[in-house]
């Protein structure tokens, strides 16, 4: 009866009635306010999830990346005079040569390795942000022009709701096309033994190159969506708490699962909000969470969920 | 006709020389099997021709060109491919899926494409798993085509291993101990598909401890001892060859030999 | 020259520490293949509890025993309530749950002892001494010198003692360890507490001179595995090359080139080095057996 749980576009279905029928039942504009953010961070952990869930490898600086499309659209207008939706389209070219550049010779090393070879990367980033204050506005970060199209100002939130949910639809479409495909399966395969799939003729470097490209490109976006969202940028998008709050995400949402992409999203976004009462105890509240769900619920959240229903109703 | 031509191999690990020598030819359609007693060398021979390892000295040639010391990802690109013997199945994939992955090879491989799923991708998609499902019942694995293969038997498994190797449609497989841990039944399984495959026409070289299944599988058979080539030839000759019994086989092995 | 004597020597302090995270970090990993990103932690912990017990009124002694004793309790609890039990998951979830440990005694530091910084004591009477024209802080001496002693006594440890041997045997092959009868839980958890201790002793060692607050942890943890990956986990020797190469890049970095890029050039450093050479300066060939 639960078959149906493996449909393959079954996630973007779901993801497209929720992102309809959300305003319709939430008119407050604080929440949808707080929608968009989950939207947005999802399109990055989607990305996040096929280099992690699908490819198997580990990235501790994909918000790096995600600085590099927020600043992006930052300096693109205010010191070159680019439009704002050039400015996010090259951000996210550079981003894309930059992953490949330097992915191309980190992805032959396994496990910690490149967990910590991805971490030197995001540091970097967030060094150089910080410290070119008469470029990039140092540690207080500097204001984003919002985007304008046909003499229209894209402002406001529900403007914004609509743009980072419809992306999030497209994004996932794709990532569901792709796992479907043979570079999905050739992913799959060299997560789950790249020695067998080395010996069937795939490229596994060329792979996991692709997925991390591919997956530094969503982050690109998705910090591009957040820089014009919000107006402003600090170099903090692009700091290690980040990249590891994005890694938790994918995690504690399920790897390998789009809707636990955006599930995790919700669930770290959603936290300090819940939590505002708290707030000095927030980070260990976050670190004992992160912590008791991986001992309990190893395989995130949905694809627990999901395994347990077919369980029950086989 | 040869089509793997294996001449004058040597390896050596800092000082010990694992393979001394060792030449043996593969002909088109036919079944070598590589014996000999623990440490002789197979495992590391199998591996050079795969492959994995670079010999210190010799050559490995595939229909005339060298392929001494390429990777095993190109070796698939010229039709030679391999099973391993501690099963490296994708299991969190359906066994259809495993074979699918096989096909790589003979699939249009645009991730633009793939992303945007354009039309050829579904019927592609459409084609390669027809093929999957052929080979999964050439193996006899037919209906376990939508079984997680994290969940299929042991002997099941080495089956779906050779079916996906299948699918790169290689003129060499190297099989590396394709029914250790199997059952007699899943044994008798094994062999019987194994023989369906070089009668179509593949060529295989297979490295085993299993000699009743060896002795009545293969159509030649190459001895090893040492790293050095002990005798080669039919099962019947090396069945019989003095320095082969007395080095491998012992009193006991013979007389089961000569039972089988 | 005198320039160059100071930096030498401020590479050198800076990186002994280092060197202690990174042989800490080693130890745990070598062990159980657990990577501890909570490593920093210790270092920290080390310091703070130390500093927060003599606001307490306890003397140097006392409150170094307390921190010493808090940082070791911390790390034998990480690892029997929250590596243990999860011992069996994907290496992915491991590193999340000591990230996830390295957040939250983060957290905890933060809300039970403030988010100010905070100064101990150094060891010898005089702040500064005159060598070579350089000056040099006696605290910084007295941290090689405090380091110089941990590894000796590591070594001792390792190389003398039954668990010490123990703990080598788990590293190079655990199933034959526990065939012989070493007991893998008590080992690891072993080198969980020598990994807290020598943490802890370098905080306390460290924080005259360079003050501690609740994160200071995670750059020490990060430029610890800096060092640990450089120098090559293959080899013992390694992790301690590593740590002092990372103080040394920085110190140079620092003073020729541009001090506020001094973090940023052990990671460019470092990811050179995984480019061209993953196995580190010391390491052996990373090869994986089919």
């Amino acid at each position: 009866m639960f078959k149906f749980l493996k449909y393959t576009y079954l996630p973007t279905i779901g993801l497209f009635t929720v992102v309809l029928l959300l305003p319709l039942l939430v008119d407050s504009s604080y929440y949808l306010r707080i929608a968009t953010f989950v939207f947005i961070y999802a399109i990055l952990v989607l990305g996040l999830n096929l280099l992690m869930g699908y490819a198997g490898q580990v990235s501790l600086g994909h918000a790096g990346f995600c600085g590099l499309g927020a600043y992006a659209v930052a300096i693109g207008p205010t010191y070159y005079g680019l439009h704002s939706a050039l400015s996010l389209v090259l951000g996210v070219l550079a981003t894309a040569i930059i992953a490949y550049l330097i992915g191309r010779p980190l992805l032959r090393l396994k496990g910690y390795h490149l967990a910590v070879a991805t971490l030197a990367f995001g540091a970097i980033v967030f060094i150089i942000l910080t410290n070119e204050v008469a470029f990039t506005g140092g540690p207080d970060g500097m204001p984003v022009p919002p985007l304008e199209l046909f003499g229209i100002t894209i402002l406001g939130t529900r403007t914004w709701y609509w743009i980072a949910g419809g992306t999030l639809i497209l994004a996932s479409l794709a990532v569901c096309s792709l796992i479907n495909s043979p570079t999905g399966r050739a992913l799959r395969a060299i997560h789950d033994s790249e020695v067998a799939a080395d010996a069937l003729g795939i490229d596994i470097r060329a792979y996991k190159v692709l997925a991390f490209v591919i997956s530094a490109v969503f982050a690109a976006l998705a910090g591009g969506y957040m820089a014009l969202f919000d107006g402003h940028v600090t170099p903090v998008s692009s700091s290690m708490m980040r990249s590891i709050e994005f890694l938790t995400m994918a995690v504690v949402g399920g790897l390998g699962s789009i809707v636990g992409s955006v599930v995790g999203s919700a669930f770290l976004v959603l936290l300090p909000q819940l939590l505002s009462s708290f707030q000095e105890y927030e980070h260990a509240i976050l670190g004992g969470l992160m912590i008791v769900s991986m001992m309990f619920l190893r395989k995130g959240i949905v694809p627990s969920i999901s395994s347990w229903l077919l369980r029950r109703f086989k | 006709m040869n089509i793997l031509n294996v001449s004058d191999i040597t390896i050596q690990f800092g000082g010990i020389k694992a393979l001394d020598s060792v030449s043996f030819k593969l002909n088109e359609g036919e079944i070598l099997a590589m014996i000999g007693p623990n440490g002789a060398g197979k495992t590391t021979l199998f591996n050079i021709v795969a492959g994995v390892y670079k010999p210190t000295h010799g050559e490995v040639t595939l229909r005339g060109e060298n392929i001494t010391g390429k990777r095993p990802f190109y070796l698939a690109r010229k039709g030679l491919t391999r099973t391993f013997q501690n099963l490296q199945i994708f299991y969190r994939m359906s066994a259809i899926e495993n074979v699918m992955v096989g096909r790589h090879l003979h699939e249009r491989r645009n991730p633009i494409a793939h992303l945007l799923s354009l039309p050829f991708v579904r019927k592609q998609n459409r084609t390669t798993r027809e093929k999957a499902q052929e080979l999964l019942n050439f193996v006899g694995l037919g209906r376990f085509a939508d079984q997680e293969a994290g969940e299929m038997p042991y002997g099941a498994l080495k089956r779906l291993e050779i079916a996906r190797a299948l699918a790169v449609e290689p003129s060499v497989l190297l099989l590396d101990e394709p029914v250790a841990g199997c059952n007699a039944v899943e044994s008798a399984d094994v062999a019987a598909v194994i023989r369906k495959v070089a009668d179509s026409g593949v060529s295989v070289l297979l490295v085993e401890h299993d000699m009743h299944l060896v002795m009545k599988l293969a159509d030649r058979v190459h001895v090893l001892e040492r790293g050095k080539t002990l005798a080669q030839g039919t099962p019947e000759e090396v069945k019989v060859n003095p320095a082969v019994i007395e080095a491998y086989l012992g009193i006991s092995k013979e007389k089961e030999i000569s039972n089988a | 020259m005198e320039f160059l004597l100071q930096l030498l020597f401020t590479g050198l302090t800076v990186g002994s520490i280092y060197a202690l995270v990174a042989i800490g970090f080693t130890l745990i990993h070598s062990a159980s293949g657990v990577f501890n990103f909570a490593q920093g932690e210790f270092v920290m912990l080390g310091g703070m509890v130390t500093a927060w017990a003599m606001s307490c009124g306890l003397g140097l002694p006392l409150a170094a025993a307390t921190g010493i004793t808090v940082t070791v309790i911390v790390g034998l609890a990480l690892n029997f309530l929250a590596i243990r039990p999860a011992r069996d998951a994907s290496p992915v979830v491991l590193l999340i749950i000591t990230i996830g440990a390295s957040v939250l005694i983060r957290g905890l530091t933060s809300v039970f002892l403030g988010k100010d910084f905070m100064k101990l004591p150094g060891l010898a009477t005089s702040e500064t001494l005159i060598v070579g024209g350089a000056v040099l802080q006696t605290q910084g001496i007295a941290v090689v010198i405090g380091v110089i002693l941990i590894l000796i006594a590591l070594w001792f440890f390792l190389k003398m003692t039954l668990a010490g041997k123990a703990v080598r045997a788990a590293a190079a092959n655990r199933t034959a360890a526990i065939l012989v009868g070493v007991n893998p839980t008590l080992i690891v958890g072993l080198c969980f507490a020598v990994s807290a201790l020598i943490g802890a002793v370098g905080g306390i060692l460290i924080t005259p001179l360079t003050l501690t607050s609740y994160d200071a942890g995670t750059l020490l943890a990060i430029k610890g595995f800096a060092g640990a990956m450089l120098g090559g986990m293959g080899n013992p020797a390694g992790p301690v090359i590593g740590g002092l190469f990372v103080g040394l890049i920085e110190a140079f970095g620092a003073g020729y080139i541009s001090s506020e890029y001094k973090d940023a050039f052990t990671f460019v450093v470092l990811l050179l080095v995984l480019a061209a050479r993953p196995q580190g300066i010391l390491g052996g060939s990373l090869v994986e057996r089919v």
